[in-house]
């Protein structure tokens, strides 16, 4: 079952999840957006889903329905609900395991299938609610619907629902005095904190801060409760048995299909999380379309997501740009000043394949682009214990692997490479190797200072990093397609600070 | 019950009074004191609240103020830089709460007193993380009520005898609340209840089963009666029934007894947070009151101060909406207490008008000038009394200060940035019923350069409705202002008298255009050459 009713695959069998991280993720800072995704829901493993992309569009285009069934605010919020309670089920079957007395044991156990029956009822309620679209959830519900029906489960129901509304409706009566404690019926003795509220009513406040008092809870009974429960059970003692008697003959809980969607559920439901800070301070996230080949290629409003959910949470925005490969583009050549954001825009741009290709909504209004069979990166790497000799042997036996891998469906993103070989080297092995990449003909972001790549030939774009105008010393963070020559342009003052006449007045507008 | 003097229909944020004195009673006894959890010292404040005060020089005036009070700077701090205040009910609200105070100074000392003494009992009372136990808080609020109920008697007793003196709505509420609700008969039930809740004979609760079988939703019923009876009564009801289930803990089980006491405390949660909640109240209110009543008792000690020496003050006129601006005998009222010398008063018309141009000689009285209108300003808007003979103006929603910063030389490189992107900042706090007052601004670049800028920044304002005044030494600046004739501006200029002596008097005057710079670089270099070049080779 638990193949056909898979959230993160379409049919047949699901290929081999990776334990561990492609390399380009790191390059990419995705490693730190993973860490966040899951950060809280570590019982989940989920960390092989992010690490493995999908090359097949079908499967990518399964996701991309599920996602766009989450986007429902009724659909999400009914699958974390019931995330939530199947957790407390857990939980509870864990207690009932560890209790000391059967009739704790018992309890736990009731109060686990009472939750799981409410769960299921209120997940497929929630799924019923409002349409579905994607396949993965139309099946899951389907399923659902008919587990919910089945006698096993409604017998279930019925019996924890009866079970539970008895023994909370029952009340006892405690008698303390001193060390003597006595256990009876409840006779309607009225309740004196009552008496107490209305006399000093006239000292109420408004807002006044009701006390939090802080109970020592422990979960399982101590001996003076078990006491008490004992003389409850003695008072009543056929609504005990009957308890006893569901555990005795309910079997185990809950379907292991029903586990599995769970887990795959929060897949979507944790990078969705993840972006609602962000969509909530106003960044653009869409689904990409899907395209057969790279003669086209585009986002429209992209960004770094990791920066960006740096930035959010400061208060900050980052700022958006575009990015178009058509044939017979391949390669966008990137130069600027430095901190003019030429890196952070070979992230983003790596980012949204890389996240397109595990079905993801990519930072971005708007994006169309094929499923890659590779994202290959190429970053400067943090560690400089190596002498220069050594670095450039480095960075051309990670140029070279690259080589070896990539095929005309990968993305390469080089940032930076050769930085630190003279000048003139730097050069003709740039030109050599992006002459390389380009006759493999994949997609490619080459991150450079030197202007001349940018016109290598008629397959490259020149993108450049920009500066205000006439403000060397300020940054855009905008990256444009423009013919790299590394000048800027004056401004008055007034503009960049937005103290001209129509930036004054505009702040008035209401 | 609560005191009401700062607003009509709210509290003061007394609390944030409260802690914020305690802060800076920290740090005047100079040891470190960590901030209380979630104390915002900022609260309240204008986020360019360290530019007014900077500007307008307002750290002596508080300090008159408040003396040795912590709280009465605080407190006179928020209400006077909080800006937000710009409702015209609430000036008048204090105002009339003042003018009751400055009529009877003795009677509100005597009512501030009572909450210092009411604070003094309660050091030490509090309960911190103890507030966590029920039976802690039953206990401690008993205490609390009782420690109290001396203060609530003096303060009615105060009130009682007071209140024919006073008119204003604000103390007239006041003081029917704590005859009405403070009767003897009433404290004395208070007291008998809070003996009652000690429980000395035991305790009747009752539960359901929760969750885990665990005892939940306990309600406390009435406590058994005493010692002679209750032996009888209970061994009775127990004997009716035989569905009854009793144990007994040993004396040594110490986990049995905690966890009975546990259930305990839980069946006396609500109770305890009913009799919490009344010894809270009761605090707070001598909190609040003495809050509230610190920023009057600052008023009175500034207003006995100014006019020892003779400077008149007056409740100014606060308009609700417009651009009416008029002073008689306007001045700063720092200044009046740091110096022996003769302060000078100004008169100004401004009605109607948005821009105020200043020119004129350094060292004329310009900043002291815009300080005067400033802190007029503010004390208007806070509901207290002006250093003026008399003050008119419209609400705004807030004064924003744009003074030239000289003395920082961190920012010696980026001045005019750093102008710049102070003034883009203010542009962003403004609203269209702001208030700038810009003293040289933009004078870190060139004349050119810096009347240009201005002027956009000018116009953008003026026309967004926003009032500014602005201390300029530029004349192209001015001069254009002077050349369109407009009916909105308004210029003055620091005089100076026939001799060339400065009276430090702004008469409405237009701006002049002078030879200052080529006169000083004709007396240095002695040449005929005006250009940075000839004073080279020169």
């Amino acid at each position: 079952m638990d193949e056909v009713s898979s959230l993160l695959f379409a049919s047949g069998q699901p290929p081999a999840l990776r334990e561990r991280p492609p390399a380009c993720l790191r390059d990419l800072e995705l490693d730190r957006v993973v860490e966040a995704i899951v950060a809280d829901r570590g019982e989940y493993g989920l960390e092989p889903v992010f690490y493995t992309p999908l090359r097949d569009s079908d499967t990518v285009s399964f996701r991309q329905e599920v996602f766009r069934d989450f986007r429902e605010p009724r659909v999400s919020d009914a699958v974390r609900a019931f995330a939530s309670a199947l957790r407390a089920v857990r939980a509870h079957l864990r207690r009932a395991d560890k209790a000391y007395s059967t009739l704790e044991k018992d309890r736990w156990f009731l109060d686990a299938a009472h939750l799981y029956v409410q769960a299921v009822l209120a997940l497929l309620e929630g799924l019923s609610s409002c349409p579905l679209h994607s396949r993965g959830l139309v099946r899951f519900r389907d399923l659902l619907a008919a587990y919910a029906a089945s006698p096993a489960f409604r017998s279930l129901a019925e019996a924890a629902e009866s079970l539970q509304a008895e023994l909370s409706s029952l009340r006892f009566a405690v008698l303390v005095q001193g060390l003597r404690v006595t256990v009876r019926p409840y006779r309607g003795e009225p309740d004196h904190a009552e008496v107490v509220r209305s006399t000093f009513e006239r000292f109420r406040q408004a807002h006044g801060t009701p006390y939090a008092f802080e109970f020592r809870h422990s979960a399982e009974l101590n001996h003076v409760e078990a006491q008490i429960l004992e003389g409850v059970s003695r008072l009543n003692p056929d609504l005990f048995f009957r308890v006893a008697d569901f555990r005795r003959t309910c079997g185990g809980l809950p379907a292991r299909w029903i586990d599995a969607f769970d887990r795959e559920a929060q897949f979507y439901l944790g990078y969705l999380d993840f972006l609602a800070p962000l969509e909530a301070a106003g960044l653009p996230f869409c689904l990409p379309t899907l395209r057969a080949d790279n003669s086209e290629a585009f986002a429209q409003g992209c960004f770094d997501l990791a920066l960006a959910a740096k930035l959010v949470a400061h208060g900050r925005v980052p700022v958006l740009n575009d990015f178009l490969f058509r044939s017979p583009e391949r390669a966008l050549v990137v130069t600027g000043p430095n901190q003019g954001g030429k890196t952070t825009f070979a992230r983003a741009v790596g980012q949204v394949f890389y996240l397109a290709s595990l079905g993801c909504p990519v930072p971005g209004r708007q994006a169309a682009l094929p499923v890659p069979d590779h994202v290959l990166t190429h970053f400067p790497r943090g560690e400089y214990t190596l002498d220069l000799h050594g670095k450039l042997e480095d960075d051309l036996l990670r140029i070279r692997e690259i080589l070896q891998v990539a095929t005309p469906k990968s993305v390469v993103i080089v940032n930076e490479i050769l930085s630190s070989t003279a000048l003139r080297d730097a050069r003709t092995l740039s030109r050599r190797l992006l002459g390389r990449l380009l006759e493999i003909g994949g997609l490619c972001v080459w991150v450079t200072f030197l202007d001349e790549l940018a016109s290598l030939n008629e397959k490259t774009v020149s993108l450049v990093a920009t500066v205000p105008p006439g403000q060397p010393e300020g940054r855009t963070f905008r990256v444009l397609r423009r013919p790299a020559d590394g000048r800027a342009y004056a401004e008055a003052l007034a503009q960049r600070y937005r103290l001209t006449y129509h930036d004054v007045r505009q702040r008035f507008v209401p | 019950m609560t005191p009401r003097l700062l607003y009509p229909d709210r509290d003061f944020d007394w609390r944030w009074a409260l802690q914020a004195a305690t802060v800076r009673a920290g740090l005047r006894a100079g040891h470190h004191t960590a901030p209380p959890p979630g104390f915002d010292p900022s609260a309240g404040l204008p986020p360019n609240v360290d530019d007014l005060v900077q500007d307008l020089g307002l750290l002596p005036l508080l300090e008159a103020m408040a003396g040795e009070d912590d709280l009465v700077f605080e407190v006179s701090r928020r209400l006077l830089l909080e800006g937000t205040s710009a409702d015209p009910a609430v000036v008048a609200h204090r105002q009339a709460v003042l003018a009751d105070c400055l009529d009877n100074p003795d009677a509100v000392l005597e009512l501030y007193g009572v909450s210092l003494e009411a604070a003094d009992k309660l050091k030490g009372r509090y309960l911190g993380v103890l507030a966590r136990y029920p039976d802690w808080v039953l206990r401690e609020s008993v205490g609390t009520l009782a420690a109290l109920l001396g203060s609530l008697r003096r303060l009615k007793s105060a009130a009682d005898r007071h209140a024919p003196r006073f008119h204003s709505e604000g103390w007239r509420r006041l003081f029917a609340a704590l005859h009405r609700d403070l009767e003897d008969s009433y404290l004395g039930e208070m007291q008998h209840h809070l003996d009652a809740l000690r429980l000395p004979h035991g305790h009747l609760w009752s539960a359901r089963l929760g969750p885990a079988n665990k005892p939940t939703d306990l309600l406390l019923h009435p406590p058994p009666e005493g010692p002679r009876s209750w032996l009888e009564r209970w061994k009775a009801w127990f004997r009716r029934g035989q569905d009854a289930y009793t144990f007994e803990l040993s004396p040594r089980d110490e986990a049995g007894v905690k966890a009975l006491e546990a259930l305990r405390d839980r069946a006396l949660a609500s109770a305890a947070t009913a009799v919490g909640q009344a010894a809270d109240h009761v605090r707070d209110f001598f909190s609040c009151l003495r809050a509230e009543l610190a920023f009057y008792v600052g008023g009175l000690r500034l207003h006995t101060q100014l006019r020892r020496r003779g400077f008149p003050t007056c409740l100014p006129s606060v308009h609700p909406a417009g651009y009416n601006l008029s002073a008689r005998g306007l001045y700063d009222p720092v200044l009046a207490l740091a110096t022996d010398r003769t302060v000078v008063p100004n008169d100004l018309e401004a009605n109607g008008k948005r821009l105020v141009l200043i020119t004129g000689p350094n060292s004329g009285g310009k900043t002291t000038f815009l300080r005067s209108v400033g802190i007029a300003w503010l004390m208007a808007q806070a509901g207290l009394f002006v250093p003026a003979q008399s003050f008119a103006v419209s609400v705004c929603d807030g004064v924003l200060t744009h003074f030239k910063r000289e003395e920082d030389p961190r920012l010696e490189s980026g001045k005019f940035v750093e102008e710049l992107r102070r003034m883009r900042t203010l542009v962003d706090l403004a609203t269209a019923r702001s208030v700038f007052l810009c003293n040289e601004s933009f004078s870190a670049t060139h004349e050119r350069e810096g009347s240009e800028i201005a002027c956009q920044v000018l116009d953008a304002l003026t026309e967004a409705g926003v009032r500014v005044f602005f201390v300029t030494h530029f004349f192209e600046l001015a001069d254009r202002f002077r050349a369109r004739r407009s009916g909105s501006v308004l210029f003055l200029r620091a005089e100076r008298d026939a001799q060339g002596r400065r009276t430090y008097r702004m008469v409405e005057a237009e701006p002049l255009p002078t030879s200052h710079a080529e006169d000083v670089y004709q007396r240095v270099f002695g040449t005929g050459a005006v250009s940075g070049v000839g004073a080279r080779s020169g």
